[in-house]
C-alpha cells in the first residue's frame, strides 16, 4: 500500500475544507437561533405581519439553511470533487 | 367549525375504539410488509445482503429509507402535539433534529462509505487493534440502541393501546413479533424497504392533513398563525417556557446535532449504497424530505391548536401525543383518523426493526466475528450468528418494553443521542481525520463518551428531581452533551497522544487512501 500522491492529498485538503467550512456555517445558523431563543425572547415574538412572527420566520430559515448547504455541498462534490477523484484515479 | 363546539369534545371521539378503518389499514401495511419480506428472503443469502442489502439501494430509495429511519413517532405524534399544546416552541425541536443531517453529510457519509462494511467500528478499527476497538464501539452502539428501542417499544406500547384500544402488553408482543420477522427473515433488503413503504406513507399522511388544515385558512400558514393567536395569545407564536435555561437548551442542540451522526442504526444504511457519491446524494434526498416533515408537522400542530383545541387534546392524553390523530378525525372522519394511526403504527415498527437490526450487526458483526472469532468465521456462520443476534435483541427488547410499562421514557431519546454524540461520534471523526489517533485513544474516548453520558444522566435534574422525586440533582444539565462531548475528544487526543499506536502512523496511509478512493482501490 503505497501513500496517496500529492494531488489525491490536496484534494483530500480541500475537501476537508469546504465541509469544514459549512459545517462551521451550520453550527452558527443553529446556535444562533438558538441563542436568540435563550437571550431574546421579545426580539423573536415581533410580528412582521399579522400571524408571522420573526421567531417562526428564523426558525423556518434554519430548516431552508439546511437545504441550501446541502444543496451546495452535493452540488460542489458531484461536480468539482468527483471529477477531479476521476482525474487522479487515472 | 361546528365540532368546536362540541364539548367536552373528548367524548365525541372514536380513538381508542377499535376502528374498523384503521384495522384494515393496519393488517394492509402487514400484508405488504411481510410480502416484502418473503421477496427479501429469497434473495438474503449472505452477510452483505443481510447487513448491507447487497449495496444495490439507489441515493434516492435510500434518502427515503433514511428519512423513514429517522422520523419516529415521537416525532410525528409528539411534535405535532407540543406544537397543538404550546406553538412555536415544538418548532425548537424539529430544527435540533434537522441541524444533525448536514453534518453527517460533510463529515461522515463519504467516508464511512469508503471505509467501512456493515458497522461504524469497521470505520475505527480500520487502522486499529480490532479487539479492543471492536468491544468499545460495541458497548457505544448497544447503549445507544438499547435506550432507544426502551423509548420506542414503550411509547409504541402507549400509543397504540390509546389509538387501537388493545392491550399495552399485546400490542408490544405484536411490534415485537412483526419487527422479528422483517429482520430476521428479509434483513437489510427487508428493512430498508419497510423504512421506504413507511416514509412514503407517513409523509403522504402528513401532507394531506397539512393541506386539509390549510384549506381552512385559504391556503395562507399566515391566517393559520394568526388565527391561533386569536384564540390562544400571542405567546403561542414566540418562544415559551421550553427553553427557560440557556445552557440547557445549548446542551440539547449539541446532543441532538452531533448525535444524528453517531446513531448506529443511520449510519449502517451508508453500506446500502454503491458507493460514497450515491452516499452523499442519498444525505441530500434524506435532508429534504426530513424538513418537508417538520415544516408538515409544524402546520399540522397549529391545525390542531386551532381546529381541536388544545384544551381538548390534553384531555384525552395529557402529553398531546394526540393531537394529529384527533386532527385527523376532525378533518376527515374515523376513516381518515384509521389512516393516520396506521401510519404512526406502522412508523414506530419500521423504526424499532431499524434499530433491531444495526444492535444486531454490533452483537453478530463486531462482538462474534471480530472479537470472538478473530475473523475466521465461515459465511454461513456469520448468516447464522447475525440471525441468532436478531431474535435475541427483539426478544429482549419486547422485555424491555413490557418492563417500563407506564415509566417515564421520553428523556431516553435525549440520552441515546448523547451517548451517540459523546461516545460514536468523536472516535469517528478522530480515527478518520487525525493521523495521531491510537487504539488506546480511540477505546478511551468511547468509553468515556458512554460511561459519563450514562453516570450524568442519571446525576441529572431529569431522572434525580422528574424521575426520583429527590429534592436537588448533583449535575444541572438535563442533556449531558455540553460536557460530555469536549470531554469525549479530549481524553481521545491526551490519550492518544500519551500512548501512541505501536507502529507509529504507517496505517493511516491506508486509512487516508481508502477513504478517498475506496475499496475498489486496493
Amino acid at each position: 500500500m503505497t501513500a496517496p500522491d500529492p494531488g489525491l492529498r490536496a484534494l483530500a485538503a480541500t475537501r476537508w475544507k469546504v465541509a469544514l467550512t459549512l459545517t462551521i456555517i451550520m453550527v452558527i445558523v443553529y446556535f444562533g437561533f438558538v441563542s436568540l431563543i435563550a437571550f431574546d425572547k421579545p426580539l423573536l415574538a415581533l410580528h412582521i405581519t399579522p400571524g408571522l412572527t420573526l421567531g417562526i420566520l428564523f426558525g423556518v430559515l434554519v430548516i431552508v439553511s439546511t437545504w441550501l448547504l446541502t444543496w451546495i455541498y452535493v452540488r460542489w462534490a458531484n461536480r468539482h470533487y468527483d471529477a477531479e477523484l476521476h482525474r487522479l484515479r487515472k | 367549525m361546528l365540532a368546536l363546539l362540541q364539548a367536552p369534545a373528548a367524548a365525541a371521539t372514536q380513538i381508542g375504539e377499535p376502528n374498523r378503518v384503521a384495522i384494515g389499514f393496519f393488517f394492509l401495511f402487514i400484508a405488504t410488509t411481510l410480502g416484502i419480506t418473503y421477496w427479501a428472503a429469497r434473495r438474503t443469502r449472505t452477510t452483505e445482503h443481510f447487513y448491507a442489502a447487497g449495496r444495490v439501494i439507489g441515493p434516492r430509495q435510500n434518502g427515503f429509507a433514511l428519512a423513514g429511519d429517522y422520523m419516529s413517532a415521537a416525532s410525528f405524534l409528539g411534535i405535532a402535539g407540543l406544537v397543538s399544546t404550546s406553538g412555536f416552541d415544538g418548532l425548537i425541536y424539529s430544527t435540533g433534529w434537522l441541524v444533525g443531517w448536514p453534518v453527517v453529510l460533510f463529515l461522515i457519509a463519504e467516508p464511512l462509505r469508503n471505509l467501512g462494511r456493515y458497522t461504524f467500528a469497521d470505520v475505527v478499527a480500520a487502522r486499529l487493534a480490532q479487539t479492543p476497538v471492536r468491544l468499545a464501539a460495541a458497548l457505544g452502539t448497544l447503549a445507544t440502541v438499547t435506550f432507544y428501542l426502551i423509548a420506542q417499544m414503550v411509547g409504541a406500547g402507549g400509543l397504540i393501546k390509546l389509538m387501537f384500544g388493545i392491550r399495552y402488553e399485546v400490542a408490544i408482543v405484536i411490534v415485537g413479533v412483526a419487527m422479528i420477522a422483517y429482520v430476521l427473515f428479509g434483513g437489510m433488503i427487508a428493512t430498508t424497504w419497510v423504512q421506504i413503504v413507511k416514509a412514503v406513507l407517513l409523509l403522504g399522511g402528513a401532507a394531506i392533513l397539512a393541506v386539509l388544515v390549510l384549506a381552512q385558512f385559504g391556503f395562507n400558514p399566515g391566517a393559520l398563525f394568526a388565527a391561533a393567536a386569536q384564540k390562544f395569545g400571542d405567546g403561542v407564536l414566540a418562544p415559551g417556557k421550553l427553553v427557560s435555561k440557556p445552557l440547557d437548551a445549548i446542551s440539547l442542540g449539541l446532543a441532538l446535532m452531533f448525535g444524528t451522526a453517531g446513531l448506529p442504526h443511520i449510519l449502517m444504511r451508508f453500506y446500502t449504497v454503491p458507493d460514497a457519491t450515491a452516499a452523499r446524494k442519498s444525505v441530500f434526498w434524506a435532508t429534504g424530505l426530513i424538513g418537508f416533515f417538520y415544516l408538515l408537522t409544524f402546520v399540522i400542530g397549529f391545525g390542531a391548536m386551532v381546529l381541536v383545541g388544545s384544551d381538548v387534546i390534553k384531555s384525552v392524553e395529557p402529553g398531546g401525543n394526540m393531537a394529529a390523530p384527533l386532527l385527523a378525525e376532525h378533518l376527515g372522519g374515523t376513516p381518515f383518523l384509521g389512516f393516520i394511526a396506521a401510519v404512526a403504527f406502522a412508523t414506530i415498527l419500521a423504526v424499532v426493526a431499524g434499530l433491531t437490526l444495526s444492535g444486531a450487526a454490533a452483537l453478530s458483526h463486531d462482538l462474534w466475528v471480530s472479537v470472538v472469532r478473530k475473523g475466521r468465521a465461515s459465511p454461513e456462520e456469520q448468516l447464522k450468528v447475525a440471525r441468532l443476534a436478531t431474535v435475541l435483541l427483539g426478544i429482549v427488547a419486547v422485555l424491555l418494553g413490557l418492563s417500563f410499562k407506564g415509566q417515564n421514557v421520553a428523556f431516553m431519546v435525549g440520552l441515546a443521542f448523547a451517548i451517540a454524540a459523546s461516545a460514536n461520534f468523536p472516535a469517528l471523526v478522530l480515527s478518520m481525520f487525525w493521523r495521531r489517533c491510537s487504539t488506546a485513544g480511540a477505546v478511551a474516548s468511547m468509553l468515556t463518551g458512554t460511561v459519563t453520558t450514562l453516570v450524568l444522566i442519571y446525576l441529572s435534574p431529569t431522572v434525580q428531581l422528574d424521575i426520583l422525586k429527590h429534592g436537588s440533582a448533583w449535575f444541572p444539565l438535563k442533556n449531558p452533551a455540553l460536557v460530555t462531548i469536549p470531554l469525549s475528544f479530549a481524553v481521545g487526543v491526551l490519550v492518544s497522544l500519551a500512548i501512541p499506536e505501536p507502529q507509529g502512523d504507517k496505517g493511516y496511509e491506508y486509512v487516508e487512501r481508502r477513504m478517498l478512493l475506496g475499496a475498489t482501490s486496493e
